[in-house]
This record gives C-alpha cells, structure tokens and sequence, in this order.
C-alpha cells in the first residue's frame, strides 16, 4: 500500500491512544516529583515505568515495605502523597515498558509501551524522560563468573527481593554508592569481607567546602554507612581494586591489588580473598536511549557519561522534551527530585498550565544549583582512571552477551583499522548482542579511544548510545499492530 | 604534497574495497580516501546480499554473474570465514498459486540466462526451510545466492590490499579536483592538513550514494539518489532460517519506480545467530527518522514466511540509503567529461553483489584491457544523452 | 527483613521442587535457593546468572514454561512455573 510522506506524518497506530498533556518516562526520584509538580499545575499527566511499584531503583522496595533499609524514605512518601492528592489527573501506567517514542507534527509524541504480551499507546503534547542510571562496569579478568554482581543487582536484590546476593561478600568499585550496598548487605545478615574503593578517601571532596556545607544532610548519610561499616568490622581499603574474579561455575575468590594513582596495579600487592560474592560498581551509566530516540544533544558529564543536554527549565534541545535526574547527568536522588519538580512545571506551563506559586521557581533553582555543585564535587571525587585497561588478559571478555574479548577488539583496531566505537562494534560485534552495549559500551569507548592516544568523545560514547528499540518486543506483537493499523 | 598515485579512491565501502582489490592486483598504486570510517556507509546498512535471483535478463545480470564468480575467488584468496562467506543459496516462496505459477515461468526465463534455479513443491520447500509457513504454494531454489558480513569483508578486502601496499586514508573528505591544461585531473584536493593534494593519473568515484556530490565537483554530474531500506534485527537463535528466504513479490519490487514505501520481506539467519529481516524501500531523500508503520510492516511480512518470529524478540533496527539512478542501472566507467575520472556507484540494493564485478572492470579499464563485459549501458554520460535528445 | 509476612508458591527448577515468596522474581527466588546460574552461552556455554539484577544486562535468562529468553531478574514466579536452565539462545525446537 503506497503511502505518501504526508500521509506518513501522522499514521494510524492501529490503537486507542489516550491523551496526555504531560507523559513522565521513570518513576524513581526524578520522575515522581515530576509528575507530583506538574498535575499539581493542573496537567493532565501519565507516569510510565516497567516496574511494579514507583520508586525506580533507588527506592525499590516491596509491597509492605517500611521503609526503614531506605535513605530518604520520607521524602518517598511524601512525593508519593502528591501523587495520590492529584489522583484525578495522574494515571500511573504500572508494569509499562516504553520501547520507543515517536515525535510526530506539532509537536506531539506518541509513546509506544510493551505490557507483558500486550501493547498500550498514548499520545502526549510533551515528555519529561526521567529513565535514570545503571551501575557502570569496567571489566576485569573473571567478571563473568556468577557470583559477580554489579552493586545494584546486590542492593536490588535485598531491598526489592528481600534476598541476599550471598553469604561471604566482597565489595568494590568506586564512589559512595559502594558504602550504601556494603551497610545494607551487612544489616541485612551477610558477611561483607571489605569495600574496596580503587579511588582516594571520600574525604577528598572536602576540597569543595562550599558544596559540602550546604549538603550536610547527604554527608550525615555518608557518615551513617561510615557507622554501619565500623560496626560489623568491615574493612575500608582505598586505592584498592578487585583486578581478578576467581571460579569456573561460580565464584570462589577474588585477587585486590593495590592502585597507582592512574589505576596501575602495583607490582607484588596481590591479595587473595575468599569469597562466595562480589557486589562491584564504577560509578553509573545513565540511561539515554529515549532521550536520544527523542533526538535530545548530549555532551560529556565530569565522570565520562554521556548526558542530555538541558537549560535551565529542564528542557532538552528537542522543542516538548524535558529531561531531569540521572539522565541530564548523576547526581544522586536528591538533585534528582528537585530537577523532576522543574520538569513538571515546565512542562505543565507549556501545555497551559502555569503554577501559580511564582516564588517557589527560585527556590527550586537555588536548590538545583546547590545540590548540583555537592554532586560534581562528588563525581569529581570518584573519577574513573585509565589504568584499569591493564587489568583485563588479551582473553578478558568485554561484551559478555556476544562474548568479545579485548583481543578481538584489538584486532578491529590494529587489524581492520576501526577507529571507533560504531567500527569496533561492526567488525567485532562488542555490545551488538542482546544489552545493547548498555554494559560495555562505555570500556569500548575506553578501549578504543585509549588505542588511539586520547579519551572517549562524545561522539565515541553516541556511537554506543543509539537504541532504536529501547526494549524486546516480539515480531508479533509488531504484526498485530500492523494488521490492525491496516483493518 | 602526498606522494603520487596511480589511482585515488574516494570511497571505502564495499564498491571501494573491490576497486582497490582488483586496482592493486593490476599491479596499481592505490590510495583509498574515505570522510568516514572503512566501510561506514550504505556498507554498513545492508545485508550482504550477493544475488542472481532477484535479477532479470539484462546488463546488471551480466555484471551479476560476473560478480558471483569473482565473489568465490575473493574468498578463496582472503578466506571464506574471515569475510563471512557463505554460498547458503536463495528461497523464494510464492504465497498462492498464481504467484508460484509466475514464479515458474520467470525461473524458466532466468535459467535460460544462465541463472540456476530449481522449481520447489510445498513439499520441497518445507524441506528446505521446515520452519517455513505452511501456507506457501510452492517456490524456487537458487544455489548461486550468496551472503557475506559486508562491514567485515570490506575491512578485510581493505586489510588484505593494504598489505600489498595501498595506502587507506579515513577521516578525510575530498574537496575537490585538481585540472591539467587539457582538462584532465591531475589530483584530489582534500580536507586533511597532512596530505591536502593527493596528485594521481586516476580517480575512482566510489562515494556510493554520495557519489553524486564528488561527480558534481568534477563537473561530471550523475542522477545519484537515495534509496532508504530498514532492516530488523532479531535476538540470536540457533539456525532456524537456513538460506536467504523471500517472497516472490520482492522481485517486482526490485524494478519498482514508485515512489512510496514497497516492503517485501527478505528473511536469513547470520553467524552470529540473529535473523535479518529486511527490504523497505523508500524515496525520502537522506531523512534517518525512525519509521514504525514499516518495522511493524515488515515484522507482519517476516511472521507471514516465518510464523514461529512472532515469538521471536526484536533486537534493533537500522537503515541505510541505496543509491540508484533513474534506469536501476550502475553508473560505471570513464566519464569522458573529466578525463581520468572514473565513476563506479550506484548500484541500489545490489552493491555488495555487484561490488566484485565493478572493481575487476575498472581495473581493466585502467590497464587497457578489453573488459569482461561490455560496459555501454552503464556509461557515466547517459543521462545527458537522454537529456539531449 | 521487613515487611509483612507472605504466602509462599511453588515452582519447580530443572524438574526439582522450589518455593518463592508470593511477589519475588525468578531470579531473586533462585539465589534463594541457592543456585548461581541458570543459563550457559551461545558460544563459549559459559554459565551466567543475575549479573545487574534490574533488566539492563540480559545475563540472567531463562526458559520458563517453554519460553526461552526470559529476563529471571524481573518476572515474578507464577505458582506452578516451569523454570529451565536455557542452553545457548534457546530456541532448540526450531534448530534443524
């Protein structure tokens, strides 16, 4: 059936498409405020997530959950008590999986959604993309063995399972996060054998005085997982990595090395531990494939993360797209919400539903400005160094869905002359496989920036970034909307 | 200013790789210059696709069959494995009885033009594909279709000639042409500090569906367009699709000149285990919007040949933009309006295939060989001619 | 833990008997019981598990009720699931 472009421009889904002023993607810190602040304005506002309950991954929690293992807890239920006083004008699309969002003339965006074996649409005048962070990985010899999991899945697992990843447990990485997964695992029963933090003390931020006294709520909860750590005698080792992971079936063990400042493994500082788990972290990757469907410019964030780019109302470089919390660059649940609450105003005015509390804007920005700062002292604190390129075997693999190992990166490079990250991936199918590249993406980037003399660009880390289909859908559920569009 | 060459290369997809390959072979100096990555293009979007099926009698299946030949010796000489080689043979099934009917009378036509073909029963077909839907009324089997992994075996081609000694410059765009007193082009000018002339004796026009920009700074310009195609990309599974698999109807899509979107589905399965679902086909200029109305089109097409897809998850989507003249027909050989260039694209949907082909010919035209077949109805002038009438 | 007390449901893991608590994910109810893996991969048919735990990764795959390819970290255990450690991409029964 020949179609013209115009008759292109606004094609028949084959659904019933409800319609929404505001549609918010994430239902963790940023995407609740946002929904809280724009239905509050008098939008008319859908929250999309994949997950049961809000509270995204930072406040995953179970059903009767009382929140006492949660850090910010109150502040959960207060976002979650806007939400239900807005309840008229708030549908909460549980268990929804955006796998793509169209733009379409005006502009009007039409979000596509997978429900188990169903398919839901809606259409909405704009989208606040709320989709948040993932651990960031760095492989290492070992990493694939079961038993290595990242620092999220460990925390997820307790907080959103009630389970502990396992009994012996080692925890490394770098950044706070690390202090927060190593207090939970200990109060919940497991054996934490030590944190290993291959960057300096998280004192080394103190160099920010500014940035710190005005976040004294966030250093207090520092200090409560510093508390929780001497408590259960847990170790705290700096300059320290888990550069190998041991076990064919699962895990037995793990080798710390000691680190140079530029991540370098010191000769002679390997340590054997036992153990039968290893929680580990880099710090986070956001999640940006909807902002980049959405055609959203990016940049590089102070930890090496590709981000979205935003002005000071939240909006992207894309006219009805707002974007707020991790995904505009990590900063911890706290900027999070107050960015979402910008990003529900904005996009409630621009649908014609301007809050009246005029002063509050000020307020809101002073807050982002100063949570923001304590977050790049943070991620300035933490960064990721080069030297963890030496820790992976030339059999090390990168991308554990196609499993490609560092040689056969290598040989893309120095072989077929691939000179960056789109090459590597199309003549040695790294981050090709079923993630995506979510998980290797970034040491890719590492990989092959560092091979030509200079760290990942922006457009190095697009290269990975790109995800037409955000998440599985089958060929048939793609058929039936065909055939009913078509009908 | 460089060193000279004997021929410059703009272009390091697939059709630049085969012209190096066949150029250095002739024992040619060769320097490959590319604004992109190797093999970043149209390369990059496709298939892989290396078919006599889909070909009517005519000159592009002289070029085709030449290709399919060459093809063999290419692999044979860099290996089969390191370009994903595989001769899996074509399946084109007809979903009624007329269609199969058709079908029939067009293989019959094909085989007469040297094309192998062998008519299929339903019973044949499902022998050959048993996960194939039970609806079909028969089909054809073609054992000269081929499929390579294109961005691979083009790194590899360009891997194998520079070591033979050809030079690959990436990252670098041409600017424009440098002219003799007799109007002949002495050299490219480019955007790299390092090596902003390259002086050579030939320049092959291999910058597929931008040719037509390099062919204007030339003064030589050909009708090159874009045509877009979207590919569907499924999750890894074991072999369930066998060879390359597709409806008769794609075959009257091919010639299409219409406009407006043709899907007809192109089912196969990869090394790596996902199945490429492919063959959209649109005039939309360069526009890389992402298009539902055709993924889901074409996932309805893939589970009509395929039932068991529907449970299958998709992975990812690409695009690419063909390039195609307004005849369907390459543009190769010397273009008598810019002595010393040589113009080698648009070859639509069929680059990879016709890649080989191209690439020997042009290297016997440099060296004054008489060309394996004869290259009138590809003339880079053509279009002037009608024109002119 | 916290949390109020919950029913538990069965399932059952390469043919042996397993309890979940009503709401948790095949993958969490698997660790609980002890297992590491549940999958082994397409090409070395090395073993994996839960790797990131919230969907990201696709480590931690697994046929259930006959379906390969589930993501064990976020579907939640039905009572009376079928739950098989899944070799390579699955699929088998098409392979031929």
């Amino acid at each position: 059936m020949p179609t013209s472009p115009a008759e292109n421009a606004l094609p028949d889904s084959g659904f019933d498409q409800d319609f929404f002023d505001v549609a918010v993607l994430g239902a963790g810190p940023a995407g609740l405020a946002a929904a809280g602040s724009a239905a509050a304005a008098g939008a008319r506002v859908a929250l999309v997530d994949a997950g049961k309950r809000t509270g995204g991954q930072y406040w995953r929690h179970r059903h009767g959950d009382d929140g006492k293992h949660h850090t910010g807890w109150s502040t959960y239920q207060s976002l979650e008590q806007a939400i239900e006083r807005r309840a008229e004008r708030i549908e909460h699309l549980a268990g929804h999986s955006v796998w793509q969002v169209e733009t379409l003339p005006g502009p009007m965006f039409r979000v596509n959604m997978t429900t188990g074996d169903g398919e839901r649409v809606i259409l909405a005048r704009t989208v606040i993309v709320a989709t948040g962070a993932y651990d960031r990985q760095l492989p290492f010899p070992g990493w694939t063995v079961p038993g290595v999991f990242t620092a999220g899945a460990a925390q997820a697992l307790l907080k959103g399972q009630g389970v502990l990843a396992g009994s012996r447990i080692v925890v490394a990485g770098t950044g706070v996060f690390l202090l927060a997964v190593a207090a939970g695992l200990a109060e919940g029963g497991a054996e934490v054998v030590g944190v290993f933090e291959a960057g300096g003390a998280p004192t080394s931020f103190a160099r920010h005085p500014v940035a710190l006294a005005r976040n004294l709520t966030k250093l207090g909860e520092g200090a409560h997982y510093t508390r929780i750590l001497a408590r259960h005698r847990i170790p705290y080792r700096t300059h320290t990595a888990v550069v190998r992971a041991r076990g064919a079936e699962s895990l037995t063990g793990v080798v710390t090395a000691k680190l140079d400042r530029d991540w370098r493994v010191i000769d002679g500082s390997e340590q054997e531990i036992d153990c039968d788990t290893l929680a580990v972290g880099y710090g986070f990757t956001p999640q940006l494939e909807l902002a980049v469907q959405l055609g959203c410019s990016t940049r590089l964030d102070f930890d090496g993360s590709l981000v979205a780019v935003v002005d000071a109302d939240q909006l992207s470089s894309s006219p009805g797209v707002y974007v707020a919390g991790e995904a505009t660059g990590v900063g911890g649940a706290a900027l999070c919400v107050v960015e979402g609450e910008i990003a529900g105003r904005s996009a409630a005015a621009a649908t014609g539903h301007a809050p009246t509390d005029g002063r509050t804007a000020g307020r809101l920005r002073r807050t982002r400005t100063a949570r923001h700062q304590f977050a790049t002292a943070l991620l300035e604190a933490f960064p990721v160094r080069p030297g963890w390129m030496d820790w992976p075997d030339e059999d090390t693999i990168v991308c554990r869905c196609e499993e490609v190992t560092v040689g056969e990166i290598t040989e893309a490079i120095t072989e077929l002359g691939a000179g960056d990250p789109r090459a590597v991936k199309l003549y040695s199918r790294p981050g090709m496989g079923l993630c995506q590249g979510r998980v290797c993406g970034y040491a890719i980037s590492c990989l092959v920036a560092d091979r030509a003399g200079h760290t990942p660009t922006v457009a190095d880390l697009q290269g990975v970034a790109g995800r037409p289909i955000a998440q599985p859908i089958t060929l048939g559920q793609l058929a039936r909307a065909h055939h009913r569009s078509i009908e | 200013m460089a060193a000279s060459t004997d021929v410059v290369i703009i272009g390091a997809g697939v059709v630049g790789a085969a012209c190096a390959f066949y150029c250095s072979k002739a024992g040619l100096d060769v320097t490959i210059v590319e604004r992109g990555p190797i093999g970043g293009g149209t390369t990059a979007s496709c298939e892989g696709n290396i078919l006599l099926s889909d070909k009517e009698p005519g000159p592009e299946l002289d070029l085709a069959l030449l290709s399919s030949r060459l093809w063999t010796e290419i692999a044979e000489e860099i290996g089969a494995h390191r370009l994903e080689y595989q001769r899996k043979g074509g399946v084109v099934v007809a979903t009624s009885e007329s269609t199969a009917t058709a079908l029939r009378g067009f293989a019959a036509h094909q085989r007469h033009a040297g094309i192998e073909s062998v008519d299929l029963s339903l019973d044949d077909l499902i022998e050959l594909e048993p996960n194939v839907t039970r609806a079909a009324a028969g089909g054809a089997f073609y054992p000269q279709d081929s499929q390579i992994q294109p961005m691979l075996a083009t790194a590899q081609i360009i891997r194998h000639v520079r070591r033979t000694g050809a030079r690959v410059i990436t990252g670098t765009s041409v600017t424009g042409f440098a002219r003799g007193r007799d109007g002949a082009i002495t050299a490219v000018r480019t955007d790299s500090t390092t090596q902003p002339t390259i002086p050579a004796r030939w320049v092959i026009n291999a910058a597929g569906t931008w040719a037509g920009q390099i062919a204007d700074m030339a003064g030589a310009p050909i009708p090159v367009l874009p045509r877009r195609g979207f590919i569907l990309v499924t999750e890894p599974l074991p072999e369930v699709v066998h060879h390359k698999v597709y409806t008769a109807e794609y075959v009257a899509n091919v010639a299409s000149s219409d406009a407006g979107l043709e899907t007809s589905v192109v089912v196969e399965g990869t090394r790596a285990g996902s199945v490429l679902i492919g063959a959209s086909r649109e005039r939309v200029g360069f526009d890389r919007t992402m298009s539902l109305p055709v993924v889901r089109k074409l996932a309805a097409q893939a589970v009509e040949v395929f039932p068991f897809l529907a449970d299958v998850t998709l992975l990812r989507t690409y695009l690419g933009f063909r390039p195609y003249c307004p005849d369907h027909l390459p543009v190769i050989g010397n273009d008598p309006r810019a002595p010393g260039l040589i113009q080698a694209t648009g070859h639509e949907g069929a680059g990879i295939g016709l890649s080989a082909g191209t690439g020997l010919l042009i290297s016997q035209i440099i060296i004054g060989a008489s060309t394996a077949i004869d290259l009138q109805p590809f003339r880079p002038h053509r279009f002037e001619e009608v024109a002119a009438r | 833990m916290s949390g109020t007390s919950k029913a538990t449901i069965q399932f059952s893991f390469d043919g042996v008997a397993l309890t979940a608590v009503e709401g948790q994910s095949i993958g969490a109810a698997l660790i609980a019981a002890g297992h590491r893996s549940w999958r082994t991969t397409r090409i070395n048919g090395a073993p994996r598990g839960i790797f990131c735990g919230i969907g990201i990764c696709f480590d931690c795959l697994v046929t259930v009720n006959g379906r390969p390819s589930r993501r064990a970290c976020l579907i939640d255990v039905q009572p009376g699931d079928v739950v098989v450690t899944q070799e390579g991409a699955g699929h088998a029964d098409l392979a031929g």
